[in-house]
Parts: structure tokens; sequence; C-alpha cells
């Protein structure tokens, strides 16, 4: 197949490619093929220009200064806040809680739900292909709780066992945690599928949607989930910013998550009134500038379209697995029927490592490991895989160009 | 190809990853450490059986990349019978051959056959795979009761 037919005619990639600096960038003299995106996107010049503006222009803290530069800054950081409601299609900006990113977000709702409305003996059940992130803050919640960890096993294509599932979701459940997409497999879930068996037992879900937010349209309110996370960095914006969206109701009965200052009303030695949403999880000066920065992230994600996003980067997905597939010996780990762009791959007898390092030198940047998922690779029997996660900046060149590498790599180790 | 890659992954280093020397478990052991890189997963245990002061035999197993496979098969065909303090000698100039910054000298002699592995020093993420198998082996000699790891 011809690289160039595949492309939308609408669809001006190199366009794009002009609006991210980094991506003109070149590694041991060769043009930077950048494959890690499901580890961090690269940011687009709007979002560098905004931070950068930002502490230039406008810096100040917020909601206390009563001079101008104070009021500016806060009137952008609220309007961050709408944006970002907005992007994920929430009824209120009361339920966009900032967060460092999507671990914290769930480390959040282990923390001030789970601590408070789950007890020895319920049930936390996940899926066998969630991330570190979605499996730790729930067993160090079965230490202090007593809760139990329950898992939804993964079939050979790297799909959830929906009828395992099924009858996993017994009485003793009390929350799911799912993630959208899979980071070690490409795999997207049938979230709404499993939201709807949970609520038709009352059980709330939290989803994981740090590998889809910037891959597929996402509206919390069609999907009716109860807590959605994701971090800032993988959807265009600053690293150390992230959302945890929480239905209303649920968050006003939840505690707070840390305390001190904005997360306060009013405070005596004798008692503190705490502040309403979203404040009363947000103790402490938040990042503004990496706020805002994400604020214009959304904007520009937004300007190019996420249908036309996903459109082209399933294009992209269709055209590097039948790429890589010819390449011998190379077996693609995660074939689900549903797939985000992220091509996780073991070859031949050549260790991912290795493999990393021969690419590398190609000017090829892909991860190399376990992904932070360490029971993904337990359950295909690999120590680690080659992953390539694409962005709508990435080309069809640019997969050519891994393929050839590839058969570098074969070279090396024939 | 380019060139660092052929240097770093020369012959004698895949033959080595290929049929690596010593890998299998050792029978009567008086040591066995385990080594364990968190960030890609290699993992090896190293068995060594002393006689006096000196390595009687010295054996691997467990899966990693090539660099770090390679590494741990010549390791255990450079210690057979040598003395602990040889061993550690040797341990020391390999680190440092490892280790070093690109420009800076070293004296292959002092490492003999291991010098095919100068090349790790230009690909710093790699040097933790070539160091894995020796720390791991310092830690059977010289038991400190832990987990060997390259994250420390």
């Amino acid at each position: 197949m011809n690289a160039s037919i595949n492309q939308q005619s609408t669809w001006n990639v190199q366009k794009i490619r002009q609006d991210f600096p980094l991506l003109q960038e070149q590694v041991y003299g060769k043009p930077l093929v950048y494959l890690d995106n499901a580890a961090t996107t690269q940011k687009p010049a709007v979002v560098i220009e905004t931070i950068g503006q930002f502490y230039a222009k406008e810096n100040a803290n917020i909601h206390r200064g009563i001079f101008c530069l104070s009021e500016q800054a806060t009137k952008r950081y609220k309007s961050a806040r709408h944006k970002i409601q907005e992007f994920i299609h929430a009824s209120s900006d009361k339920e966009i809680i900032f967060v460092r990113g999507a671990t914290e977000a769930i480390n959040l709702v282990a923390q001030c739900y789970g601590k408070s409305f789950l007890k020895r003996g319920d049930e936390v059940l996940i899926t066998h292909m969630e991330h570190h992130s979605n499996i730790v803050p729930w067993q160090m919640l079965a230490e202090t709780n007593g809760i139990k960890l329950t898992v939804v096993p993964i079939n050979d294509h790297g799909e959830l066992m929906m009828e395992e599932f099924q009858k996993l979701l017994t009485d003793k459940v009390k929350l799911v945690s799912v993630v959208h997409v899979s980071n070690a497999l490409g795999t997207m879930n049938p979230v709404k599928e499993i939201i709807n068996a949970a609520h038709g037992k009352g059980i709330p879900v939290l989803v994981d949607g740090a590998q889809a937010v910037a891959h597929t349209r996402v509206d919390v309110q069609e999907l009716d989930c109860d807590f959605y996370a994701f971090s800032g960095h993988k959807l265009l914006g600053p690293t150390g910013i992230g959302v945890l969206y929480g239905k209303k109701n649920l968050l006003e009965k939840m505690p707070p998550y840390q305390g001190g200052g904005d997360m306060i009303r009013s405070v005596t030695f004798e008692k503190t009134t705490y502040n309403d949403l979203p404040y009363k999880f947000e103790a402490g000066t938040p990042h503004i500038a990496g706020v805002i920065g994400l604020g214009t992230a959304v904007e520009y994600i937004q300007s190019i379209g996420l249908d036309r996003i996903e459109a082209y980067e399933q294009e992209l997905l269709k055209y590097g697995t039948e790429k890589l597939l010819q390449v011998p010996g190379l077996r693609m780990i995660g074939t689900a029927a549903k797939k985000s762009a992220i091509l996780s791959f073991v070859l031949g007898e050549a260790h991912a490592h290795d493999i990393g390092t021969i690419l590398d030198r190609q000017g090829i940047a892909i991860r190399a490991g376990h992904h932070c998922a360490m029971p993904v690779m337990q359950r295909f029997k690999v120590p680690a895989t080659t992953r390539a996660s694409l962005a709508f900046y990435n080309t069809f060149q640019e997969i050519d160009r891994l393929a050839e590498a590839l058969r570098e790599v074969i070279e090396v180790f024939k | 190809m380019n060139g660092d890659i052929r240097e770093l992954y020369q012959q004698m280093i895949m033959d080595h990853n290929k049929s690596p020397r010593n890998f299998h478990p050792l029978e009567n052991a008086d040591r066995i450490a385990e080594g364990y890189n968190p960030l890609c997963g290699d993992h090896f245990k190293v068995y060594v059986k002393m006689e006096g002061d000196v390595i009687k035999d010295i054996s691997f197993d467990g899966a990693g990349c090539a660099i770090s496979k390679s590494s741990a098969s010549m390791m255990t065909t450079a210690l057979k019978g040598k003395s602990r303090q040889d061993a550690r000698a040797l341990f020391a100039e390999v680190i440092k051959m490892l280790s070093r910054k690109i420009d800076e000298p070293f004296d292959p002699g002092k490492v003999g056959k291991l010098s095919i592995l100068a090349g790790v020093c230009e690909f710093p993420t790699r040097v933790k795979c070539a160091s894995l198998a020796w720390h791991t082996m310092l830690e059977g000699l010289e038991p400190t009761g832990k987990q060997v790891t390259t994250e420390s």
C-alpha cells in the first residue's frame, strides 16, 4: 500500500508538525522520529509560549491578591478549568479537580473515597491490564482498610473477558476501577458497557483515561462514569498537572485530600470549615502555570478536532500494524479488535532494551520495558516489549523508518 | 549500519548472547546472589562455589538483554579459578572501564578479553546492563543479604 494515498486530503500532517518545536530536532544527525507518545506527548509552541508568557508577564498567586495581576491570574486559572470542563463535557466546573496527574487522581479517590466508604471485605474490581497506578493505590487501601482486590482477566488478544467481568461483579464489589485505553496493549475497553453493568448494581466506576483523552472524544456525562482521571502531559500539556473528574454528589460527601490553604473557608484552633468544590480538594498554591498551559493544550487539540485526530491515528495504526507484521519474527502483543494507536511487540531473540538502543541511534524514540504494567508482561509471558505509541503528528514515513530500523535489529541479531 | 551499533554489538558479544557460557544453576553452590534491573526487567542469579579463597566454579542463569547476558557470560569465564582478591580487583577495573567518560583512556591489559565491552561507555543507558552481573557476583562473594538492584 502506498503511504501517501492513505492520508486524508484535508489532513495536513506536515503543517501540524510545524506547531511542535521538538519535532524539528535531530538526534545523532538524523531527524527525530518520536514514537513514545504514551509516555508523554510533545508540546505545541502555543502551550510553551503560554507558560513562558505567564511567568514573564502575568505571574501572581491566585484567589488572594487584590491587585491587578492576581485578579488576572485568577481569571485565567478559572477559565482554564472551564475549558477542561467543556473538553470532557462535565456538567459543572466544580467537578474538575486539579491534581499532579492521573496517578494522583486515582490515589485521591483511593484515599478520600476508599478510606471513608470502603470497609473490610469490600471488593475493588480492576483489570489485568491496569497500569501500576491503578493497582498499587488499591493494594495500599487493602492494607489500611482490609478491602480485597479482584481482577478481570484478559484473553490472548489483550481484551477484557467480559463474561468473567460479569461473574466478578458480585454484591461484594463496591468500586470498579478500569483503564479506558491500555498503555501496554493499546486495547480500548468497553467502558460504557462496564459502567452500565456496574451501575445496574449501584456500584460506582472510576475510569483511568490517561491514554484516552488525547486520542478519542471523551464525554463523561455520556459515559456516566463516577470518576475520570487523566494527566496533562499526555495531552500536549505540561508535566505536573492532571485532572480528576468526579460527580458532584460523590465529591461532596468525600472528605478533603490534603489540608492547607485554599481548601478552607474558615480556620480556628477549635474548628475548621472546608471550602466548596473544587477547592476542597486543592490545598495550597496550585500549579497555576500548568493549569493555564493545560487549558491552552486543550484549546489546541480542539482546534484540530478529536474526531479527525482519531480517524487519522486509526489509519496510522492500520498501516503500522501491517508494516510491522511484515518484519520477520515480529510478534504483536495486544491485538484487540478495538485499539488505540499503540504498537507493542517482541522481535525474535532481540531483547526490547537492545532494540531500543539500535532504534535510538537511528533517531527513533520508542519505549522498551514493562511499561509500568508488569502483570500484562506476566500474562503474555514476556519480560518486556518494545512499544511504538503514535500521535496525530506522526507520519506514515516515520512508520516506514521504524520498520526499516527493525530490519537492522534483525541484522545485528542474526 | 551505524558504526557505534556495530561496535557495541560485536560478534563476540553476540556469540556470548546466543550461547552463554556457564549458563545453568550450580549444584552445591556456596553462594547464590540475585541481581535485578527494575527498569528493563533484567534478572540474573549468580552461583559461586568457593574452595578456600578461590572461586572453584561460577555460573549464572536468568534473562536479560544481549549486553547484560554476554557480560555475565564473559564474567564467569574470566573469574573461574581466580582468588577472591583478584575477582574484586577485576570487578573494579571492569566498572571503571564501563563507566568512564568516552574520551578517557583505559588500559585494556587490565581486563583482557572483557575489553570488548569498552564501547558500552558510549551508551550511558546501557552501563547498568553490562555491570548488573558484576555487582551480583560481588554480592555473592561478599554478601550483604540484599538483592542487587541497578536502582538504589
